[in-house]
Protein backbone atom coordinates (compact mmCIF):
# COMPACT_ATOMS: atom_id res chain seq x y z
CA UNK A 1 0.00 0.00 0.00
CA UNK A 2 2.37 2.56 -1.26
CA UNK A 3 0.80 5.95 -1.42
CA UNK A 4 1.97 8.82 -3.54
CA UNK A 5 0.45 11.26 -1.19
CA UNK A 6 1.57 14.80 -0.55
CA UNK A 7 1.40 14.06 3.13
CA UNK A 8 3.98 11.41 2.69
CA UNK A 9 6.83 13.87 2.53
CA UNK A 10 5.50 15.64 5.54
CA UNK A 11 5.28 12.40 7.42
CA UNK A 12 8.82 11.55 6.53
CA UNK A 13 9.95 15.00 7.52
CA UNK A 14 8.18 14.71 10.80
CA UNK A 15 9.53 11.26 11.34
CA UNK A 16 13.04 12.52 10.74
CA UNK A 17 12.65 15.51 13.00
CA UNK A 18 10.83 13.69 15.67
CA UNK A 19 13.18 10.73 15.72
CA UNK A 20 15.66 13.27 16.95
CA UNK A 21 13.14 14.31 19.52
CA UNK A 22 12.68 10.80 20.78
CA UNK A 23 16.35 10.65 21.39
CA UNK A 24 16.44 14.05 22.98
CA UNK A 25 15.08 13.00 26.25
CA UNK A 26 15.50 15.53 28.94
CA UNK A 27 15.09 14.02 32.35
CA UNK A 28 11.94 15.49 33.74
CA UNK A 29 9.05 14.43 35.83
CA UNK A 30 6.18 13.26 33.72
CA UNK A 31 3.63 15.99 33.41
CA UNK A 32 2.00 15.39 30.08
CA UNK A 33 -1.70 14.94 30.07
CA UNK A 34 -3.08 14.45 26.63
CA UNK A 35 -1.77 11.14 25.56
CA UNK A 36 -2.01 10.74 21.85
CA UNK A 37 -3.78 7.66 20.75
CA UNK A 38 -0.74 6.84 18.72
CA UNK A 39 0.08 4.27 21.34
CA UNK A 40 -2.36 2.03 19.61
CA UNK A 41 -0.03 1.58 16.76
CA UNK A 42 2.87 0.82 19.04
CA UNK A 43 1.80 -2.73 18.52
CA UNK A 44 3.76 -2.60 15.36
CA UNK A 45 6.89 -1.75 17.21
CA UNK A 46 6.13 -4.15 19.95
CA UNK A 47 6.18 -7.00 17.54
CA UNK A 48 9.86 -6.37 17.31
CA UNK A 49 10.90 -9.07 19.67
CA UNK A 50 10.10 -11.48 16.91
CA UNK A 51 12.36 -11.00 13.98
CA UNK A 52 9.42 -10.47 11.72
CA UNK A 53 8.37 -7.49 13.75
CA UNK A 54 10.13 -5.01 11.57
CA UNK A 55 8.32 -6.17 8.53
CA UNK A 56 5.07 -5.84 10.37
CA UNK A 57 5.91 -2.34 11.41
CA UNK A 58 6.86 -1.39 7.92
CA UNK A 59 3.65 -2.81 6.65
CA UNK A 60 1.67 -0.84 9.14
CA UNK A 61 3.44 2.30 8.14
CA UNK A 62 2.88 1.59 4.52
CA UNK A 63 5.91 3.53 3.44
CA UNK A 64 8.81 1.34 4.25
CA UNK A 65 10.64 2.41 1.15
CA UNK A 66 10.63 6.02 2.11
CA UNK A 67 11.99 5.98 5.63
CA UNK A 68 14.33 8.92 5.50
CA UNK A 69 14.22 9.36 9.20
CA UNK A 70 12.72 6.05 9.94
CA UNK A 71 13.60 4.11 13.03
CA UNK A 72 15.69 0.98 12.88
CA UNK A 73 13.28 -1.48 11.43
CA UNK A 74 16.01 -3.52 9.86
CA UNK A 75 18.25 -3.47 12.86
CA UNK A 76 15.34 -4.32 15.02
CA UNK A 77 14.83 -7.36 12.92
CA UNK A 78 18.31 -8.66 13.40
CA UNK A 79 18.89 -7.71 16.94
CA UNK A 80 15.43 -8.43 18.10
CA UNK A 81 15.83 -11.90 16.76
CA UNK A 82 19.15 -12.25 18.41
CA UNK A 83 17.84 -11.05 21.70
CA UNK A 84 15.13 -13.59 21.53
CA UNK A 85 17.73 -16.19 20.81
CA UNK A 86 19.05 -15.88 24.28
CA UNK A 87 21.37 -12.97 24.81
CA UNK A 88 19.58 -11.10 27.54
CA UNK A 89 21.91 -10.69 30.42
CA UNK A 90 19.22 -9.05 32.50
CA UNK A 91 16.25 -11.29 32.64
CA UNK A 92 14.14 -8.82 34.49
CA UNK A 93 14.56 -6.25 31.85
CA UNK A 94 13.67 -8.72 29.22
CA UNK A 95 10.40 -9.64 30.75
CA UNK A 96 9.59 -5.98 30.82
CA UNK A 97 10.16 -5.89 27.14
CA UNK A 98 7.66 -8.65 26.88
CA UNK A 99 5.12 -6.64 28.78
CA UNK A 100 5.70 -3.87 26.33
CA UNK A 101 4.68 -6.18 23.56
CA UNK A 102 1.47 -6.83 25.40
CA UNK A 103 0.86 -3.16 25.84
CA UNK A 104 1.12 -2.56 22.18
CA UNK A 105 -0.87 -5.57 21.27
CA UNK A 106 -4.04 -4.62 22.99
CA UNK A 107 -4.53 -1.38 21.31
CA UNK A 108 -6.03 1.26 23.54
CA UNK A 109 -5.25 -0.46 26.76
CA UNK A 110 -1.68 0.51 26.15
CA UNK A 111 -2.24 4.04 27.25
CA UNK A 112 -3.92 3.08 30.44
CA UNK A 113 -1.24 0.63 31.31
CA UNK A 114 1.32 3.32 30.97
CA UNK A 115 -0.34 5.67 33.34
CA UNK A 116 0.87 3.84 36.35
CA UNK A 117 -0.17 0.27 35.95
CA UNK A 118 2.90 -0.01 33.81
CA UNK A 119 4.99 0.83 36.80
CA UNK A 120 3.52 -2.01 38.72
CA UNK A 121 4.28 -4.36 35.92
CA UNK A 122 7.91 -3.41 36.15
CA UNK A 123 7.96 -4.87 39.62
CA UNK A 124 11.20 -4.59 41.51
CA UNK A 125 12.97 -3.32 38.46
CA UNK A 126 11.44 0.10 39.12
CA UNK A 127 9.79 1.52 36.05
CA UNK A 128 9.95 5.24 35.54
CA UNK A 129 8.81 7.59 32.88
CA UNK A 130 10.82 10.37 31.37
CA UNK A 131 9.23 13.26 29.60
CA UNK A 132 11.17 14.86 26.78
CA UNK A 133 11.14 18.56 26.08
CA UNK A 134 8.50 19.78 23.70
CA UNK A 135 10.30 20.68 20.52
CA UNK A 136 8.90 23.00 17.91
CA UNK A 137 9.13 21.51 14.47
CA UNK A 138 8.04 23.19 11.30
CA UNK A 139 4.85 21.19 11.56
CA UNK A 140 4.13 22.02 15.17
CA UNK A 141 5.26 20.97 18.63
CA UNK A 142 6.33 17.41 19.30
CA UNK A 143 6.83 15.91 22.71
CA UNK A 144 7.72 12.38 23.61
CA UNK A 145 7.58 10.33 26.76
CA UNK A 146 9.45 7.10 27.36
CA UNK A 147 9.02 4.46 29.99
CA UNK A 148 12.10 2.85 31.41
CA UNK A 149 12.00 -0.39 33.25
CA UNK A 150 14.91 -2.35 34.58
CA UNK A 151 17.12 0.20 32.91
CA UNK A 152 15.66 -0.33 29.48
CA UNK A 153 13.25 1.63 27.38
CA UNK A 154 10.11 -0.41 27.32
CA UNK A 155 7.88 2.11 25.70
CA UNK A 156 8.04 5.42 23.92
CA UNK A 157 5.09 7.46 22.94
CA UNK A 158 4.22 10.89 21.71
CA UNK A 159 2.29 12.96 24.20
CA UNK A 160 2.06 15.86 21.82
CA UNK A 161 1.99 15.77 18.05
CA UNK A 162 1.20 18.47 15.52
CA UNK A 163 -2.49 18.77 14.75
CA UNK A 164 -3.19 17.44 11.31
CA UNK A 165 -0.59 16.45 8.80
CA UNK A 166 0.98 13.77 10.91
CA UNK A 167 -0.64 10.43 10.67
CA UNK A 168 -0.49 7.63 13.13
CA UNK A 169 2.40 6.26 11.13
CA UNK A 170 5.20 8.58 12.03
CA UNK A 171 5.03 8.45 15.77
CA UNK A 172 4.72 4.70 16.20
CA UNK A 173 7.78 4.30 14.08
CA UNK A 174 9.62 6.57 16.46
CA UNK A 175 8.47 4.42 19.30
CA UNK A 176 10.03 1.54 17.54
CA UNK A 177 13.32 3.36 17.15
CA UNK A 178 13.75 3.77 20.84
CA UNK A 179 12.42 0.40 21.77
CA UNK A 180 14.36 -1.65 19.26
CA UNK A 181 17.62 0.01 20.17
CA UNK A 182 17.00 -1.14 23.68
CA UNK A 183 15.83 -4.58 22.67
CA UNK A 184 19.04 -4.95 20.78
CA UNK A 185 20.83 -4.47 24.06
CA UNK A 186 23.23 -2.01 22.53
CA UNK A 187 25.81 -0.45 24.83
CA UNK A 188 27.15 2.10 22.38
CA UNK A 189 26.75 3.24 18.82
CA UNK A 190 29.51 3.67 16.26
CA UNK A 191 29.04 5.89 13.26
CA UNK A 192 30.58 8.65 11.25
CA UNK A 193 31.98 11.28 13.59
CA UNK A 194 29.41 13.45 15.19
CA UNK A 195 29.93 16.92 16.56
CA UNK A 196 28.75 18.07 19.95
CA UNK A 197 25.67 19.33 18.17
CA UNK A 198 25.11 16.08 16.30
CA UNK A 199 25.49 14.13 19.51
CA UNK A 200 22.33 15.65 20.90
CA UNK A 201 20.27 13.92 18.24
CA UNK A 202 22.19 10.68 18.33
CA UNK A 203 21.22 7.28 19.53
CA UNK A 204 24.27 7.35 21.76
CA UNK A 205 22.84 10.36 23.50
CA UNK A 206 19.61 8.48 24.15
CA UNK A 207 21.56 5.58 25.60
CA UNK A 208 23.51 7.92 27.84
CA UNK A 209 20.39 9.67 29.07
CA UNK A 210 18.54 6.48 29.70
CA UNK A 211 21.49 5.44 31.84
CA UNK A 212 21.03 1.90 30.69
CA UNK B 1 26.06 8.91 37.84
CA UNK B 2 26.86 5.71 39.62
CA UNK B 3 24.83 2.67 38.70
CA UNK B 4 24.07 -0.35 40.77
CA UNK B 5 26.34 -3.28 40.29
CA UNK B 6 29.54 -1.33 40.08
CA UNK B 7 28.75 0.62 36.98
CA UNK B 8 29.78 4.17 36.26
CA UNK B 9 28.79 6.39 33.37
CA UNK B 10 30.09 9.75 32.39
CA UNK B 11 29.57 12.06 29.43
CA UNK B 12 32.21 14.64 28.60
CA UNK B 13 32.32 17.23 25.88
CA UNK B 14 35.77 17.73 24.40
CA UNK B 15 37.50 18.05 21.05
CA UNK B 16 34.35 19.34 19.41
CA UNK B 17 32.45 16.17 20.17
CA UNK B 18 31.12 14.13 23.06
CA UNK B 19 32.77 11.24 24.88
CA UNK B 20 30.53 8.67 26.53
CA UNK B 21 32.14 6.54 29.23
CA UNK B 22 30.49 3.33 30.34
CA UNK B 23 32.49 1.58 33.00
CA UNK B 24 31.61 -1.77 34.54
CA UNK B 25 33.03 -4.03 37.14
CA UNK B 26 33.77 -1.13 39.43
CA UNK B 27 34.97 -2.45 42.78
CA UNK B 28 36.60 0.58 44.32
CA UNK B 29 34.47 3.46 43.15
CA UNK B 30 36.76 6.17 44.48
CA UNK B 31 39.70 4.74 42.61
CA UNK B 32 37.75 4.44 39.39
CA UNK B 33 36.44 7.96 39.76
CA UNK B 34 39.99 9.19 40.15
CA UNK B 35 40.91 7.24 37.03
CA UNK B 36 37.96 8.77 35.24
CA UNK B 37 39.06 12.28 36.18
CA UNK B 38 42.51 11.54 34.80
CA UNK B 39 41.05 10.08 31.62
CA UNK B 40 38.84 13.12 31.13
CA UNK B 41 41.77 15.44 31.74
CA UNK B 42 43.78 13.55 29.15
CA UNK B 43 41.09 14.21 26.54
CA UNK B 44 41.15 17.93 27.21
CA UNK B 45 44.90 17.90 27.05
CA UNK B 46 44.78 16.23 23.65
CA UNK B 47 42.39 18.93 22.52
CA UNK B 48 44.78 21.61 23.71
CA UNK B 49 47.81 20.09 22.04
CA UNK B 50 46.34 18.76 18.83
CA UNK B 51 43.44 20.97 17.88
CA UNK B 52 43.90 22.22 14.33
CA UNK B 53 41.31 24.86 15.16
CA UNK B 54 43.33 26.50 17.88
CA UNK B 55 45.93 28.96 16.66
CA UNK B 56 48.02 28.29 19.75
CA UNK B 57 47.91 24.51 19.78
CA UNK B 58 51.25 22.79 19.51
CA UNK B 59 50.24 21.02 16.32
CA UNK B 60 49.23 24.30 14.68
CA UNK B 61 52.45 26.00 15.71
CA UNK B 62 54.49 22.99 14.66
CA UNK B 63 52.81 23.06 11.25
CA UNK B 64 53.60 26.77 10.92
CA UNK B 65 57.20 26.17 11.81
CA UNK B 66 56.98 28.18 15.02
CA UNK B 67 57.79 25.21 17.17
CA UNK B 68 60.28 22.41 16.77
CA UNK B 69 59.25 18.83 17.35
CA UNK B 70 61.62 18.52 20.27
CA UNK B 71 59.93 21.47 21.94
CA UNK B 72 56.55 19.77 21.70
CA UNK B 73 54.95 17.53 24.29
CA UNK B 74 55.98 13.90 24.07
CA UNK B 75 52.48 13.05 22.88
CA UNK B 76 53.13 14.94 19.65
CA UNK B 77 56.08 12.77 18.79
CA UNK B 78 54.15 9.66 19.72
CA UNK B 79 51.22 10.60 17.51
CA UNK B 80 53.36 11.65 14.57
CA UNK B 81 55.23 8.34 14.75
CA UNK B 82 51.93 6.51 14.72
CA UNK B 83 50.85 8.62 11.76
CA UNK B 84 54.05 7.80 9.90
CA UNK B 85 53.41 4.12 10.50
CA UNK B 86 49.82 4.48 9.27
CA UNK B 87 51.06 6.26 6.18
CA UNK B 88 53.56 3.51 5.40
CA UNK B 89 51.02 0.80 5.98
CA UNK B 90 48.44 2.42 3.74
CA UNK B 91 50.96 3.45 1.08
CA UNK B 92 50.04 7.07 1.45
CA UNK B 93 46.28 6.80 1.65
CA UNK B 94 46.56 7.94 5.22
CA UNK B 95 48.57 11.12 5.41
CA UNK B 96 48.99 14.12 7.65
CA UNK B 97 50.13 16.40 4.86
CA UNK B 98 47.57 16.48 2.10
CA UNK B 99 46.82 20.16 2.39
CA UNK B 100 50.37 21.31 2.85
CA UNK B 101 49.88 21.61 6.60
CA UNK B 102 50.13 19.12 9.39
CA UNK B 103 46.93 17.36 10.23
CA UNK B 104 46.99 14.16 12.27
CA UNK B 105 43.24 14.30 12.95
CA UNK B 106 42.69 11.01 11.11
CA UNK B 107 44.28 9.26 14.04
CA UNK B 108 44.34 11.59 17.03
CA UNK B 109 40.82 11.00 18.21
CA UNK B 110 41.12 7.23 18.06
CA UNK B 111 44.42 7.39 19.86
CA UNK B 112 43.01 9.71 22.51
CA UNK B 113 40.00 7.48 23.10
CA UNK B 114 42.09 4.36 23.39
CA UNK B 115 44.49 6.02 25.78
CA UNK B 116 41.72 7.39 27.98
CA UNK B 117 39.93 4.05 28.08
CA UNK B 118 43.09 2.20 29.04
CA UNK B 119 43.75 4.61 31.88
CA UNK B 120 40.70 3.20 33.64
CA UNK B 121 42.02 -0.34 33.86
CA UNK B 122 44.76 0.25 36.41
CA UNK B 123 42.18 2.30 38.33
CA UNK B 124 40.22 -0.89 38.84
CA UNK B 125 37.62 -1.04 36.07
CA UNK B 126 37.22 -4.49 34.56
CA UNK B 127 35.24 -3.41 31.52
CA UNK B 128 35.25 -0.10 29.71
CA UNK B 129 33.34 1.22 26.73
CA UNK B 130 34.43 4.67 25.63
CA UNK B 131 32.69 6.22 22.67
CA UNK B 132 34.39 9.32 21.31
CA UNK B 133 32.15 10.89 18.70
CA UNK B 134 31.29 7.55 17.13
CA UNK B 135 34.64 5.80 17.51
CA UNK B 136 34.76 3.26 20.29
CA UNK B 137 37.35 1.53 22.42
CA UNK B 138 36.11 -1.53 24.23
CA UNK B 139 37.97 -3.21 27.05
CA UNK B 140 36.73 -6.42 28.63
CA UNK B 141 33.11 -7.16 28.08
CA UNK B 142 30.81 -8.39 26.93
CA UNK B 143 29.82 -5.30 24.98
CA UNK B 144 27.42 -4.83 22.12
CA UNK B 145 27.97 -1.99 19.71
CA UNK B 146 25.53 -0.91 17.05
CA UNK B 147 26.80 0.57 13.80
CA UNK B 148 24.54 3.28 12.48
CA UNK B 149 23.00 2.82 9.10
CA UNK B 150 24.40 5.78 7.14
CA UNK B 151 21.47 5.82 4.74
CA UNK B 152 18.74 5.58 7.36
CA UNK B 153 19.51 7.77 10.35
CA UNK B 154 18.27 6.17 13.53
CA UNK B 155 18.63 2.64 12.24
CA UNK B 156 21.46 0.26 12.90
CA UNK B 157 23.22 -1.51 10.06
CA UNK B 158 25.06 -4.04 12.19
CA UNK B 159 25.68 -5.13 15.74
CA UNK B 160 29.13 -6.08 16.95
CA UNK B 161 29.80 -8.17 20.02
CA UNK B 162 33.07 -8.14 21.88
CA UNK B 163 34.34 -9.92 24.95
CA UNK B 164 38.01 -9.25 25.00
CA UNK B 165 38.59 -5.70 23.81
CA UNK B 166 38.20 -4.08 20.45
CA UNK B 167 38.61 -0.79 18.64
CA UNK B 168 35.63 0.17 16.47
CA UNK B 169 36.08 3.10 14.09
CA UNK B 170 33.60 4.29 11.52
CA UNK B 171 34.41 6.76 8.77
CA UNK B 172 31.83 8.40 6.62
CA UNK B 173 30.33 11.69 5.60
CA UNK B 174 27.09 11.04 7.40
CA UNK B 175 27.24 13.58 10.18
CA UNK B 176 29.17 16.61 9.18
CA UNK B 177 29.99 16.37 5.53
CA UNK B 178 32.98 14.57 4.18
CA UNK B 179 36.01 15.09 6.37
CA UNK B 180 38.13 12.49 4.64
CA UNK B 181 39.89 13.56 1.48
CA UNK B 182 41.65 11.59 -1.19
CA UNK B 183 45.28 12.60 -0.58
CA UNK B 184 45.95 12.40 -4.30
CA UNK B 185 43.28 14.83 -5.34
CA UNK B 186 42.59 16.77 -2.17
CA UNK B 187 38.90 16.10 -2.73
CA UNK B 188 36.39 13.70 -1.24
CA UNK B 189 37.06 10.17 -2.45
CA UNK B 190 35.46 8.97 -5.67
CA UNK B 191 33.21 5.98 -5.08
CA UNK B 192 33.52 6.57 -1.38
CA UNK B 193 31.30 4.31 0.66
CA UNK B 194 28.43 5.75 2.64
CA UNK B 195 30.20 4.46 5.70
CA UNK B 196 33.09 2.20 6.50
CA UNK B 197 33.73 0.54 9.83
CA UNK B 198 37.03 -1.00 10.84
CA UNK B 199 37.48 -3.15 13.92
CA UNK B 200 40.82 -4.14 15.40
CA UNK B 201 41.41 -6.19 18.54
CA UNK B 202 44.65 -4.23 18.84
CA UNK B 203 42.79 -1.05 19.64
CA UNK B 204 41.18 2.08 18.31
CA UNK B 205 44.36 3.88 17.29
CA UNK B 206 44.99 1.51 14.40
CA UNK B 207 41.31 1.00 13.72
CA UNK B 208 40.83 4.76 13.32
CA UNK B 209 43.77 5.33 10.98
CA UNK B 210 42.82 2.28 8.93
CA UNK B 211 39.22 3.42 8.69
CA UNK B 212 40.42 6.82 7.50
CA UNK B 213 42.75 5.33 4.89
CA UNK B 214 40.25 2.73 3.73
CA UNK B 215 37.55 5.33 3.38
CA UNK B 216 39.80 7.40 1.16
CA UNK B 217 40.59 4.33 -0.96
CA UNK B 218 37.03 3.89 -2.11
CA UNK B 219 36.56 0.56 -3.86
CA UNK B 220 40.03 -0.67 -3.00
CA UNK B 221 39.22 -0.59 0.69
CA UNK B 222 37.74 -4.03 1.00
CA UNK B 223 40.70 -5.84 -0.52
CA UNK B 224 43.15 -3.82 1.54
CA UNK B 225 41.36 -4.50 4.79
CA UNK B 226 41.06 -8.17 3.90
CA UNK B 227 44.82 -8.40 3.65
CA UNK B 228 45.62 -6.61 6.88
CA UNK B 229 46.19 -8.84 9.90
CA UNK B 230 43.88 -8.56 12.91
CA UNK B 231 41.61 -6.18 11.07
CA UNK B 232 38.08 -6.53 9.82
CA UNK B 233 35.94 -4.15 7.84
CA UNK B 234 32.29 -3.50 7.18
CA UNK B 235 31.10 -1.14 4.50
CA UNK B 236 27.82 0.29 3.35
CA UNK B 237 27.87 1.55 -0.21
CA UNK B 238 26.06 4.64 -1.39
CA UNK B 239 23.34 2.49 -2.93
CA UNK B 240 22.76 0.67 0.32
CA UNK B 241 24.63 -2.57 -0.30
CA UNK B 242 26.73 -3.96 2.48
CA UNK B 243 29.97 -5.88 2.44
CA UNK B 244 32.25 -7.26 5.09
CA UNK B 245 35.66 -8.84 5.25
CA UNK B 246 35.80 -12.59 5.73
CA UNK B 247 36.42 -12.51 9.47
CA UNK B 248 33.98 -9.75 10.35
CA UNK B 249 31.22 -12.27 10.97
CA UNK B 250 33.01 -13.47 14.08
CA UNK B 251 32.09 -10.21 15.74
CA UNK B 252 28.62 -9.74 14.43
CA UNK B 253 25.23 -10.78 15.46
CA UNK B 254 23.15 -11.99 12.51
CA UNK B 255 23.70 -8.92 10.48
CA UNK B 256 24.33 -9.96 6.93
CA UNK B 257 20.83 -9.87 5.63
CA UNK B 258 19.74 -6.67 7.31
CA UNK B 259 18.40 -4.23 4.74
CA UNK B 260 19.08 -6.72 2.01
Amino acid sequence: MKRKHPLRRIMIGVAATASGVVLLLALKQPGGSSVADATAATGAGAGVSASAGAAGAAGAAGASDSGAGAPPAGAGASSGGATGAGTPPETGADSDTGSDADTGADTDAGTGADDGAGTGAGGGAGARTVLGNAVDTQYGPVQVRITLSGGRITEAEAVQVPAGGISANAVPRLNQAAVTAQNAGIDAVSGASYTSQGYRDSLQSALDKAGV
Amino acid sequence: MAQEGGRLRHVEEAMGTVFSFDIRGVRDEDAVRAGLRAAVASLHRVDEIFSPFRADSQITRLGRGELTLSACASEVREVLELCAEAERESEGWFTTRYAGGLDPTGLVKGWAVERAARMLVPAGASAVCLNGGGDIQLIGGPWRVGITDPLHPGRLAAVIESEGGLGVATSGPAERGCHVLDPRTGRPPVHGPASLTVICPGGLTVADSRATAAYAMGRRARKWLEELPDTEGFGVTADGRQWMTSGFGRYTDSVAEVNA
